[in-house]
């Protein structure tokens, strides 16, 4: 390998890139506009969740209750009649519709012990879960200031203190961001390997390459580098400016940590682009291509859903994808602020990725270079 | 020739960026004859065709073609079906993976014949040009010239008025060639009053003309019939009449080619040597036995038939081919593609421009003399002496795509020279180059060779350059037929010209194939013609296209596979993948207290299912540093005399930890844990207080509706289908668009009476039935594999679902006009589709949660009303009258998406 020609090379990519306006104002978007406004409309933990009353009993405590909710974490509650219920549960209008029976009051004061009916939407697994305890312990809360005074309590003195480090509020906003980062990072990593690699083909430019006195693993080398360079400074001007700037997500650890598992991710993910260029016959095969790869490994890389409720065979293969590591190591570096000596095993584990995916891919790229 | 003009033209200009193409042109060509351009690389001949055909918008000037203005789009409509074009480039307008006759089929429906009159046209036509037994092979698979042939025949299926070609024998071989010709005379002369006007480099074929134009410089220099021209200019042959035409600054340079005689015994030493060569491509032998040997500093030529392996052999020659049989050896030594010293002696050059577009002339060069590994203190003169030599000094800082083809060739032999190589392989390097710039690179191949002695193997379709080559070989079929100097060629035929000898050559050796060029038949009765549907919209036309995706749909099986099988194969992964049931979360407890009621609490977690106890925490360095590692996701912290001071019924503080770094779930984990303390107190509750405690102020009943057993898989199955239907279908759609703008065959668009919705629509169509297929198997997925229960109406879901892939597939059209290269259109594509369908349109969380400029995409985003339905149907138990407000946004989106895209949409090029 002469160093001097994967130097010219690569430097021969940058100034093919710079050609290409469209591609550029796409790069810049998918590291810029899209990433604020993903991260912008990702509800805080519970935002805005729509509830509906049933309110038949009319009473103090009904108004009480329905008083109770309120934005951020609940839109106003619409207060409905019982017909308009299951209708507007259809139409998927509210997630959550409380139903206050008549004499609830009157039951509850005379110690009756009334029941009150919450019905859930549980096709929206996310907001069914954490609203569901929500809206009792909202309830629950009003109840007891309200009876507070006509009865005493037999309770045990036992609170629960919870907090939530790291990020306090829970804004998934926050993490959103990252996350929709790390997606950039793997797309445009595979599309500007990959379909350049098709370019060249298609324009008859890489046969001319191969006249001359390079090899394969040169060649493949200066995409790597160059196109990883792109994409890194593409995602440190992000984070920097974008995440830390504008959205103001505090970044708690070392963000030199986090670029060098972000090179490394790259690494790996620019050598699938050369790799899913060299078995994709055209560009309509490598687009498909493309998203098959891309959608499993933004949602099932620990990004979108927590990986420990993935069943075990998925978080087993999953464990081969780069990304995967390097969620865990972007949660632990810039949210927890751990350092080398905590995130060592991610690094590790995303080199050998790369190493792998690099040999494998450069053995393919031979043969279709033949 | 008949009185008035077929076009003309009025101080007409067009410019590229700042590049001047064409220059206050004035001129009327006479209507019923065969009219030539003629003029170098890069003066506006193409650009002034392509005006003419209506396939470029004019910028300056008036035209009127067929007596109307073409300015106007309502002219240019009704005369469409009159004109045909064939653009510049081996079979540019073609579909390669279609067939010669879907090829053919495909313009005669766009042209609104019925299956009837196409048949008998195609037959016809097929026999004529000789293409007949080729009528199911692959566009892509023909030769140059059989590519021309059909290219022909598709512009001729619609009885044109008006014939334009643009450099139609460009790269063909001369016996392709003259049939070529042959075709066009009978055709003409079965349809009286045809015009034809044909650019030309071949000053030979542009003599036979009735009318020439000669241009240069976006201008034009002369018009007349060819004896005009060669009176008023007093030379006996265009060649030198054209350049008399030139003006004087150009003139100057010119000089005849001379081309010294090799010096005697100087070059005995074999510089290329090849011995039973043969490539076999599966049962297809491309090269067939083929042995010459080649001596230092000689200019060896190669002719032959379009395909019949001189690209192959050459390409074995310089290791980009390994040989299926035979040796080829350089210098003596044989060819090892791994050997990088042997390529530092070759040069050369394909036969396609394949340097790289998108460096300067001075970065293509510089680059290539740093990849040959030439000392870098010697890179800047080396470029600067190479420049001179070339006459690149002028364009050092101009893009290759900006440069006339005569100039990128130049720059081509430039970089094959710039380290000096002893061999230069040159596959058909003035292929589409001008008289004057193919002469002046002869020049420069005579000085390498006498001077330099560089060894020239070089490959032609012109007979004046073989007859420069000190010795030629003819090829044909993979095999050669003679090898010998020129002269004696010519000699060994009795011919008068290389030519002749050559042509003479090739026919013995087709002779056996019979490919006869059949005598004139009948003129046609071509009277029933259904001329000019000029309707605005057409049904046969829009279907021509449909019929076109399909069949390309069907002959890349692979991609078709993708779309269907990959979306499964998708669905089955996000759909086990995201799992909203968080289980087995981790925990550690910090118990200052250890008593019985501390580890009582402490059980009560670990007994769930949903957590999973961890060794306990040491103390809070241990418990900072395995949450940082996330090796834990809920730390809590029993306080010091937790027992006692709970017996004495003092308040006591549990603390608990939660790791934020991912707020979905510590959102869980906070609902857990509160539950499970709450569960905890009352049950101690009971223990020391007795039945009193266990009864509440009231009952709460909680229904989870829809999804009683709370399945994630039930709840993520139905909304993961709306995602893949966007994604997959809006993929191929754009691509199919904007495939046909970058490989060219979108002019076909521009010149045919194909309107926009047609074009459109009928590109659609085949991609809203893979996707309507789609969603049944994926339907069908959900509900088999994984056991999605189907309460509503299917009916409701499948039409909703037919409106919802003709949205995807719109979306996809309407990026397609904004995309001009493959690259931008899948990653575009995947920009504005993936992200939007998986976070703003209620896949996670529902839309009247979202906020910011992301709850307005997910408004009025098509995936989040598909989402309603689609969880309608399966989990809600509901029918169209339900679900009717839903559809309304897709029914708008539809003629809102494909009228964007018909707007947008050009009809002509820019």
């Amino acid at each position: 390998m002469r160093a001097a020609n994967v130097l010219h090379l690569g430097i021969k990519e940058l100034r093919g890139l710079l050609r290409d306006p469209m591609l550029l104002v796409l790069i810049v978007y998918a590291f810029t506009a899209a990433i604020y406004t993903a991260s912008k409309a990702m509800p805080e933990t519970l935002n805005r969740a729509p509830i509906a009353i049933v309110d038949e009993d009319r009473s103090a405590v009904s108004t009480r209750i329905a008083g109770a909710f309120y934005p951020p974490y609940f839109l106003a509650p619409a207060l409905i009649s019982q017909q308009e219920m299951d209708s507007r549960m259809n139409a998927g209008l509210d997630t959550f519709a409380l139903d206050i029976p008549p004499n609830f009051q009157r039951d509850l004061l005379a110690g009756r012990a009334p029941a009150l009916q919450l019905n859930i939407d549980a096709t929206r697994m996310s907001q069914a879960f954490t609203g569901g305890g929500y809206v009792q312990s909202i309830v629950s809360g009003e109840i007891s200031e309200f009876l507070a005074g006509h009865r005493s309590e037999a309770v045990l003195p036992v609170t629960l203190d919870l907090r939530a480090r790291f990020n306090p509020e829970l804004n998934k906003g926050w993490f959103g961001a990252i996350s929709d980062v790390i997606t950039s990072i793997t797309m445009l990593s595979i599309v500007l390997t990959g379909a350049a690699l098709i370019r060249e083909r298609e324009h008859g430019t890489i046969e001319h390459l191969l006249v001359m006195p390079v090899t394969a693993f040169e060649i493949m080398v200066s995409k790597v580098w160059s196109m990883g360079l792109i994409v890194l400074a593409a995602s440190a001007f992000c984070l920097v400016f974008v995440v830390e700037g504008l959205l103001a997500v505090p970044v708690n650890g070392s963000l030199l940590l986090f670029l060098a598992g972000a090179a490394l991710d790259i690494f790996a993910m620019t050598c699938l682009g050369i790799f899913l260029a060299t078995i994709a016959g055209s560009m309509p095969q490598f687009g498909l291509l493309l998203m098959m790869v891309l959608m499993p490994l933004q949602l099932l890389s620990g990004g979108v859903t927590p990986r420990e409720s993935m069943p075990d065979i998925i978080q087993f293969i999953m464990l081969a994808a780069p990304n995967t590591h390097f969620v865990m190591l972007a949660q632990a570096v810039l949210f927890r602020g751990a350092g080398f000596d905590v995130v060592w095993p991610q690094l590790a584990a995303m080199f050998l990725i790369g190493a792998a995916l690099f040999v494998f891919s450069l053995n393919h790229f031979r043969n279709f270079l033949r | 020739m008949s009185g008035s003009p077929v076009a003309r033209l009025e101080n007409v200009g067009l410019s590229y960026g700042r590049t001047r193409a064409l220059d206050a042109v004035t001129l009327d060509i006479p209507a019923g004859c065969m009219v030539g351009l003629i003029g170098p690389d890069g003066v506006g001949k193409s650009s002034l065709l392509s005006l003419i055909a209506g396939a470029r918008a004019i910028q300056q000037g008036r035209i009127e073609v067929l007596g109307g203005d073409m300015a106007r789009a309502a002219h240019r409509h009704g005369v469409y079906p009159r004109i045909a074009y064939m653009p510049q480039g081996l079979g540019r307008n073609l579909y390669p993976t279609l067939s010669v006759f879907d090829n053919i089929d495909f313009f005669g429906r766009l042209f609104g014949h019925g299956r009837q009159e196409r048949e008998r046209r195609i037959a016809e036509l097929l026999d004529d040009t000789g293409l007949a037994p080729f009528a199911e092979r692959p566009a892509g698979k023909l030769s140059g010239g059989m590519k021309q042939k059909l290219g022909l025949c598709c512009a001729l299926i619609h009885d044109p008025d008006l014939l334009i070609l643009d450099e139609p024998t460009t790269g063909v071989d001369p016996l392709a060639r003259r049939q070529f010709w042959q075709l066009i005379e009978r055709i003409r002369l079965s349809r009286e009053g045809m015009s034809v006007i044909v650019a030309t480099a071949y000053m030979e074929e542009a003599a036979r003309f009735d009318w020439l134009v000669a241009m240069d410089g976006g201008r034009i220099l002369a018009c007349g019939p060819p004896a005009e021209l060669l009176r008023r200019t007093g030379t006996t042959d265009l060649d030198a009449a054209f350049i008399a035409l030139l003006p004087a600054a150009k003139r100057d340079g010119y000089r005849k080619v001379v081309i010294p005689p090799r010096p005697a015994g100087g070059g005995e030493e074999t510089a290329i040597e090849a011995e039973h060569l043969s490539m076999r491509f599966g049962d297809f032998t491309a090269v067939d036995d083929v042995s010459f040997r080649i001596a230092r500093g000689e200019i060896f030529g190669f002719l032959g038939s379009n395909g019949c392996g001189k690209t192959t052999t050459m390409k074995m020659l310089t290791g980009l081919l390994e040989a299926s049989g035979g040796r080829a050896r350089l210098f003596g030594r044989d060819i090892d593609p791994r050997d990088l010293t042997i390529r530092r002696r070759v040069g050369y050059m394909s036969q396609g421009f394949s340097l790289y577009s998108e460096l300067t002339v001075r970065q293509n060069l510089e680059l290539h003399a740093r990849l040959f590994g030439l000392p870098a203190e010697t890179i800047p003169a080396r470029v600067g002496e190479t420049a001179g030599q070339f006459e690149l000094a002028g364009h050092m800082d101009a893009l290759p795509g900006a440069l006339p083809l005569g100039i990128r060739q130049r720059l081509s032999l430039a970089v094959a020279t710039i380290h000096a190589p002893d061999i230069l392989i040159l596959d058909e390097p003035t292929s589409g180059v001008d008289p004057v710039a193919r002469d002046g690179f002869w020049r420069i191949l005579a000085d390498l060779s006498r001077r330099q002695g560089v060894t020239i193997f070089v490959s032609t379709h012109f007979m004046n350059e073989a007859e420069r080559c000190d010795r030629i070989s003819l090829m044909h079929a993979g095999k050669v037929l003679v090898s010998d100097t020129p002269a004696a060629i010519v000699a060994s035929r009795s011919a008068d010209t290389l030519e002749a000898a050559f042509v003479g050559y090739l026919e013995d050796a087709t002779a056996a194939q019979a490919v006869t060029v059949s005598a004139p038949a009948a003129p046609p009765s071509r009277d029933e013609t259904p001329r000019a549907r000029s309707r605005l919209f057409d049904v046969r036309r829009m279907f021509a296209y449909t019929r076109r995706e399909t069949l390309e749909l069907v002959r890349d099986p692979i991609r078709a596979t993708l779309a269907t099988i990959g979306s499964l194969i998708l669905m089955f992964v996000i759909g086990y993948g995201i799992n909203m049931d968080v289980e087995n979360l981790s925990f550690a407890i910090l118990d200052h207290d250890d008593t019985a009621i501390s580890r009582d609490y402490g059980l009560q977690l670990s007994g769930s299912r949903f957590f999973t106890e961890r060794p306990p925490l040491t103390g809070y360095a241990d418990m900072d540093r395995r949450m940082e590692s996330g090796e834990i996701s809920l730390a809590l912290e029993i306080p010091p005399g937790f027992g006692r001071d709970l017996a004495r019924g003092r308040t006591v503080a549990i603390g608990a930890w939660i790791d934020g770094a991912m707020p979905a779930r510590a959102e869980t984990v906070r609902g857990y844990v509160e539950g499970m303390h709450m569960t905890w107190l009352a049950q101690k509750a009971r223990e020391i207080y007795g039945k009193d405690a266990a009864q509440g102020d009231f009952r709460f009943e909680v229904r989870y509706r829809y999804n009683p057993d709370v399945r994630s898989l039930d709840a993520m199955a139905p909304a993961v289908i709306p995602m893949l239907l966007l994604m997959i279908p809006s993929m191929l759609a754009v691509l199919s668009v904007v495939r046909e703008k970058e490989l060219g065959s979108i002019v076909n668009f521009y010149v045919t009476p194909v309107t926009r919705l047609e074009f459109l629509i009928g590109k659609q169509i085949p991609y809203v039935a893979v996707a309507m297929l789609n969603f049944l198997l994926l339907a069908a997925f959900a509900v088999v594999v994984f056991a999605v229960p189907f309460t509503g109406s299917f009916a409701t879901l499948a039409a909703a679902a037919f409106l919802y892939v003709i949205v995807a597939t719109a979306m996809g059209l309407v990026l397609s006009t904004f995309l001009n290269s493959q690259i931008a259109a899948i990653f575009g594509t995947a920009l504005v589709t993936m992200i939007p369908a998986a976070q703003y349109s209620g896949l996670i969380d529902p839309v009247s949660s979202l906020q910011g400029f992301g709850a307005f995409i997910g408004h009025i985003y098509p995936t989040t009303y598909f989402v309603t339905i689609a969880r309608g149907t399966f989990s809600k138990a509901l029918g169209f009258a339900e679900l009717s407000g839903a559809f309304v946004p897709l029914l708008i989106a539809i003629p809102v998406l494909i009228g964007l895209g018909a707007a947008f949409l050009r009809k002509q090029a820019r």
